[in-house]
This record gives structure tokens, C-alpha cells and sequence, in this order.
């Protein structure tokens, strides 16, 4: 397949599934202005050897499939076309994919787990994962990331007519990982899709959500969690595409930053296009700087290229704790430190506690609490 | 018997050259089991002396003194001062996102007691003192003061003055913006705690209205950043009739 561009829109500009298409970046796009590309060992320009080893395991409840597949199984790279030559690399390079099928009609309670550990920061690796949730269908899956690793990879999440899925990508790597993601969601008549990125391990983590919608009536909701320590890179770039009419889109990342050199980015692109008339839409990012030092960049970008639209907004807010809210809780007894801590696990708890997944949303909160006392 | 002492105090807003001087030596004696109401046109300096005591950095002390039971306040951080027993109802309660009133209220008695209370103690104790002020106890999981009523925020500043029992509270116009209902409920709150001997109460407000249902012993008149006039209730009633013009004359 060659290159397909929509001319329209300047915030989605490539997609293929060849690497040359793609040129080796050099730091001064748009796309890659933000990312230290030494950091990524290669992963960028095709330096980096593929001998990486990460152990997957998979755990899933008996009416939901889950098979390994070689790189000719055709259900791969059907929902999703590569934006980038990483993403391209990536496609190119992964020798088994996962796939999990949640049948048509069929309701798991317990989530379906996908357990990556990484051994070795030496060797890159390469992974591709597709995720079905047939149409009336309703599943959650955790997407768990740990170790060390210089990993690249790509999730296919295809979100059948009325089906509803919920995932949770945990970015818990050990402190030397390099991670770059592609999560792509398409999305059928009225599919519903909440994901929740929780990004605190790793030296340069670089994930990009994306959502398609096929059909009038999807709704997907994009909540982020990160805390960037000294030295981490870690960045979230959203695009969500509203190419049909009546769909809805939510986005919610908030971090905190704490110590020199902790870096964050945040990217929020959303476009409505000229066909996509009633489209509701919000995004929203938000990043509390605890300590001198850090760095912070927020970006957020929409594209309406129709004036019928329900909604449509964006906002970005960036800055130190609130000393008003520090005093209040001061003026009550409270200790200066336990009020910052306080005022940073409300910050980003509210986004934690929608996880519904009760070991996981423990497991994050206990990690933040860890942060915290740092 | 706690005393809170202010002696000749000063107040500036502002650093450098842009230094402004609101409170121009103020002397004021509250001691357990009083009320006091301080009471004075927009502008006078009253919420600068709720906010000097309970040590918002927006202000310097230029000089002066405030001692509590002869503690220099001056000297505390503003958590400190809360727990040698300082009370702020504050005029504008802050909003704090993702913090319910549970876990605020908790962290704050567990501080101010200098130990945690045992759960179901403490679930029993917020209960009683939220129907006592006619909260609903939803309101315990919600987030601190978000989406409040006007209200709502000032009867929660009076919840958490009833389970922390300061030595001294300030309310700062904790009165202004409530409907006669919420006016009664809050009155009652505090007469509830001044009964008790143990609080003395400093109750800072633009209206008289509140006097009718919390009795002060002494009445301040606060102008141009000091006390122009002091008496007991009677004082009040001038002010009711007569309105702060010849104070602010007098202030200038």
C-alpha cells in the first residue's frame, strides 16, 4: 500500500506502511521538535538492531480469544496505517503479533491482561497488537509495560457496532526504557472507547493515541495520568479524527513534574472535518510543576472545518501548586509537605479514581504515593 | 483561659516600592469566652487582620506584636499557628479539586489533635456536627468547597471550626452573602462554640444583621487601618442607625 495524505487537514498528514516513505527525522518537525532523538538508540533512523527480547504473557477470560500470529495474518494492519517512521519500523519489523477477539455479543467482567517485561535496554524490539471487540461486545484490557527495553510498537483497537471497550496502558518500565506507541482505535456506529494512559516508568516514553470513528454515535474518552521525575521524557500525543457526523471525543491528561530535567509533552489534536457536522468535543491537559528544573510543553490544536459542530473546545493550564489552595489547607493544621501531597494526589486523582479495574487503579495510586514521597 | 494579644500592629500589601501600609497599629485583647465583633466600611483593613493572624504570605508585618497565651504568632508557619489553636473562617473558601471534605477534614483533625482518630469515631463525630448545620452528608465524598453555594462554603468553614476548636476563631464576613436561613444555621454554629467558654471569637463584618443572632460583648470600629472606636453592643446599634461616615472621617 502506498501513500495516503488528506490534504485537508494539516495535523494528520502521512500515513504508510512503508519506512522510506518517511523521512529519517532530524528534530526540526513539527512532529519530532519536541523528542530527544538521541534517546531513542536508533529506533528513528533504522541503527537499531532488532535482537531486544520482551516476554509476553497474556492472561484473558475463556470466552475471549487470544493467539499469537505470524506477520501475514491479515487482521493485522487493517484498522491502522503507520503516521510515522517509527510506527513505520515498527510495522515492518515486529516478528509475532497478539491478537485478541472478544466474540460478538459477548460481556467479560474481568479484564483481559497483556503483560510486556522487557530484559534488556540492548537490542530494540518490535511488537504489534490487535485488539476486536466484535459488535455488541464489551471488554476491558490491561496493556502492562515493565523492565527494561528499547521497544516500539503498534495497537490496533477495533471497536465493533454498539461494542464498548476499555483500556488501560500502564507505562511502569524500569528507569532506563525507551518506549514509542502508536494506539490507534476505530471505532464502529455508536462504539464506545475509554482509554487510560499511565505513564511513570522509563527514561523517554513517547505514546500516540489516535482515534477513528467509522459510524455516526462513537464516543471515545482519552484520559492520561503521568508524573516525570528528573532526567524522563515523557510525551502524549493525541489525535482524534472526526470524519463522520455525531460522534463524541473527551481528552483529559494531567502530570506532575518534579526535579531537573523532568520533561513532559502533551499534543492534542483534534480535526473536524467538513462531513463530521454535530461532533462534540473536548480536550483538556493540565500539568502541576512541583520543583525548579522541569519542562513542560502543551500544545494543543483544533481543526474545525465545519461550522455545524455541538461542541468544541480545548484548554491548557500549566503552573506551580496554588498557594491559595496550600494556604487553606495550611490554615487547617495541615503541614506544608502533606499539603502539597495532598493537593497533587487530588489533582490527579480524579482521573485515577475512573479506573474501574480495582488493582489497577491501587497499583497507580500506590505509584503515585511513591513519587510523592521522593 | 486563652488570650490572643495584638499589640500596635502593622500590615503592608505589596514588596519594594509598590509597599502599601493597610494596618496602622492595631491593639485588640480576645480572651476565651468573649466575643468580639470588628466591624468597618470596605477597605479598612479588617480581612488584612484575619489574614495577618492567620499568616498569609501575601502580607509582611512591618512591626508590632500578636502573642497567643504569650507564643509569639509572628514566629509560626501558617500550620503552626492552626495547631496552637488558630481558627480562619475564611470570607472566599478555596476551592481544592480531587480532595473530598472527608479526607480534608480527617487530615486536619489529625493534625490539629496531634494524633488520628480512630475511623468510625471520627465517621460518628462529622456526621453529628454536619447535621447540626443542616449539611448533607453526601457532601463528605464530594471535593473540597467545588460547586458550593455561597452558602454551603461558609457552613462547611463553621463544620471544620466545630470539630478543630480553636482557642481563637476569626471569622472573616463569614456572614456576607447568606440568605436568613443560612444566617441563623451559621449563628447557631458559632453561638454553639462560644457557649462552651473555651473559643474566643472574633467575628469581622461589613452588617450588622449577624449581631441579632450572635450577641458580641465588645464592638470594634475598624477604619483607615485601625480601631477608631470601642464599646459593647450599644455600639452596634449606632452603627445600624448612623452608618461608618463619621468613623471614616475620623480614620483618615
Amino acid at each position: 500500500m502506498g501513500l495516503e495524505t488528506k490534504p485537508l487537514s494539516t495535523l494528520h498528514e502521512k500515513a504508510s506502511y512503508e519506512v522510506a516513505d518517511f523521512e529519517v527525522p532530524t528534530g526540526r518537525e513539527e512532529e519530532w521538535r519536541f523528542t530527544p532523538l538521541r534517546r531513542l538508540r536508533g529506533l528513528h533512523n533504522g541503527t537499531a538492531e532488532a535482537n531486544g527480547k520482551i516476554l509476553v504473557e497474556v492472561d484473558a477470560p475463556g470466552e475471549v480469544t487470544v493467539e499469537t500470529v505470524g506477520r501475514d495474518d491479515e487482521r493485522l494492519g487493517r484498522a491502522y496505517v503507520p503516521a510515522d517512521r517509527v510506527s513505520a519500523q515498527a510495522w515492518s519489523a515486529f516478528t509475532e503479533a497478539v491478537v485478541v477477539t472478544v466474540p460478538k455479543e459477548t460481556e467479560v467482567a474481568a479484564p483481559v491482561v497483556i503483560r510486556r517485561r522487557g530484559e534488556s535496554v540492548e537490542g530494540a524490539s518490535y511488537g504489534h497488537t490487535t485488539i476486536v471487540v466484535e459488535r455488541h461486545a464489551r471488554a476491558t484490557v490491561v496493556l502492562s509495560h515493565r523492565g527494561s527495553a528499547t521497544y516500539a510498537d503498534n495497537v490496533e483497537f477495533v471497536v465493533g457496532d454498539g461494542a464498548s471497550l476499555s483500556v488501560i496502558s500502564l507505562q511502569d518500565w524500569a528507569d532506563d526504557a525507551v518506549h514509542v506507541s502508536h494506539q490507534h482505535a476505530r471505532l464502529g456506529r455508536d462504539a464506545r472507547f475509554v482509554s487510560h494512559n499511565i505513564s511513570l516508568g522509563g527514561d523517554l516514553v513517547r505514546i500516540s493515541p489516535s482515534v477513528a470513528y467509522t459510524a455516526p454515535g462513537g464516543d471515545a474518552e482519552l484520559y492520561g495520568v503521568y508524573f516525570a521525575d528528573g532526567g524522563q521524557h515523557l510525551e502524549h500525543r493525541l489525535l482524534v479524527d472526526h470524519t463522520g457526523p455525531h460522534c463524541r471525543s473527551r481528552v483529559d491528561y494531567r502530570g506532575a513534574l518534579q526535579d531537573q530535567d523532568a520533561h513532559a509533552v502533551w499534543i492534542g489534536d483534534v480535526i473536524i472535518r467538513a462531513e463530521a457536522e454535530g461532533t462534540d468535543t473536548y480536550e483538556l491537559n493540565r500539568n502541576l510543576v512541583l520543583t525548579d528544573g522541569t519542562r513542560v510543553d502543551s500544545v494543543p490544536n483544533l481543526e474545525i472545518l465545519t461550522g455545524e459542530v455541538a461542541g468544541a473546545g480545548h484548554a491548557s493550564a500549566s503552573g506551580r501548586l496554588d498557594d491559595d489552595h496550600l494556604f487553606y489547607l495550611q490554615a487547617r493544621g495541615i503541614p506544608a509537605d502533606e499539603a502539597k501531597r495532598m493537593v497533587v494526589r487530588g489533582f490527579l486523582g480524579q482521573l485515577i479514581e475512573r479506573i474501574e479495574v480495582e488493582d489497577v487503579r491501587v497499583k497507580v495510586e500506590e505509584a503515585i504515593e511513591a513519587e510523592l514521597a521522593r | 483561659m486563652a488570650t490572643l494579644e495584638i499589640r500596635d500592629l502593622h500590615v503592608s500589601v505589596g514588596d519594594g516600592e509598590e509597599t502599601k501600609e493597610i494596618l496602622r497599629g492595631v491593639d485588640l485583647t480576645v480572651k476565651a469566652g468573649e466575643t468580639h465583633a470588628i466591624m468597618g466600611p470596605n477597605g479598612s483593613g479588617k480581612s488584612t487582620l484575619a489574614y495577618a493572624i492567620a499568616g498569609h504570605p501575601k502580607y509582611t508585618i512591618t512591626s508590632g506584636s500578636v502573642t497567643l497565651d504569650g507564643e509569639d504568632v509572628l514566629e509560626m508557619s501558617v500550620d503552626e499557628r492552626a495547631r496552637a489553636g488558630l481558627f480562619l473562617a475564611m470570607q472566599y473558601p478555596v476551592e481544592v479539586p480531587g480532595v473530598s471534605v472527608s479526607n480534608f477534614l480527617r487530615s486536619a483533625v489529625t493534625a490539629v489533635r496531634g494524633e488520628a482518630p480512630k475511623l468510625r469515631e471520627f465517621s460518628k463525630e462529622m456526621k453529628a456536627a454536619m447535621d447540626a448545620l443542616s449539611i448533607d452528608p453526601a457532601f463528605a465524598q464530594r471535593s473540597l468547597n467545588e460547586g458550593f453555594s455561597g452558602g454551603e462554603k461558609k457552613r462547611h468553614e463553621i463544620l471544620q471550626l466545630e470539630m478543630l476548636k480553636p482557642k481563637i476563631a476569626v471569622l472573616d464576613e463569614t456572614d456576607s452573602g447568606l440568605d436568613v436561613d443560612a444566617l441563623k444555621v451559621v449563628s447557631e454554629g458559632v453561638n454553639r462554640f462560644s457557649g462552651t467558654g473555651d473559643t474566643g471569637v472574633l467575628l469581622i463584618t461589613h452588617y450588622t444583621r449577624i449581631l441579632r443572632y450572635v450577641k458580641p460583648d465588645f464592638v470594634h470600629v475598624f477604619a483607615g487601618g485601625r480601631v477608631v472606636a470601642q464599646g459593647g453592643p450599644e455600639l452596634a446599634e449606632e452603627l445600624e442607625n448612623e452608618g461608618y461616615e463619621k468613623y471614616v472621617k475620623a480614620g483618615v
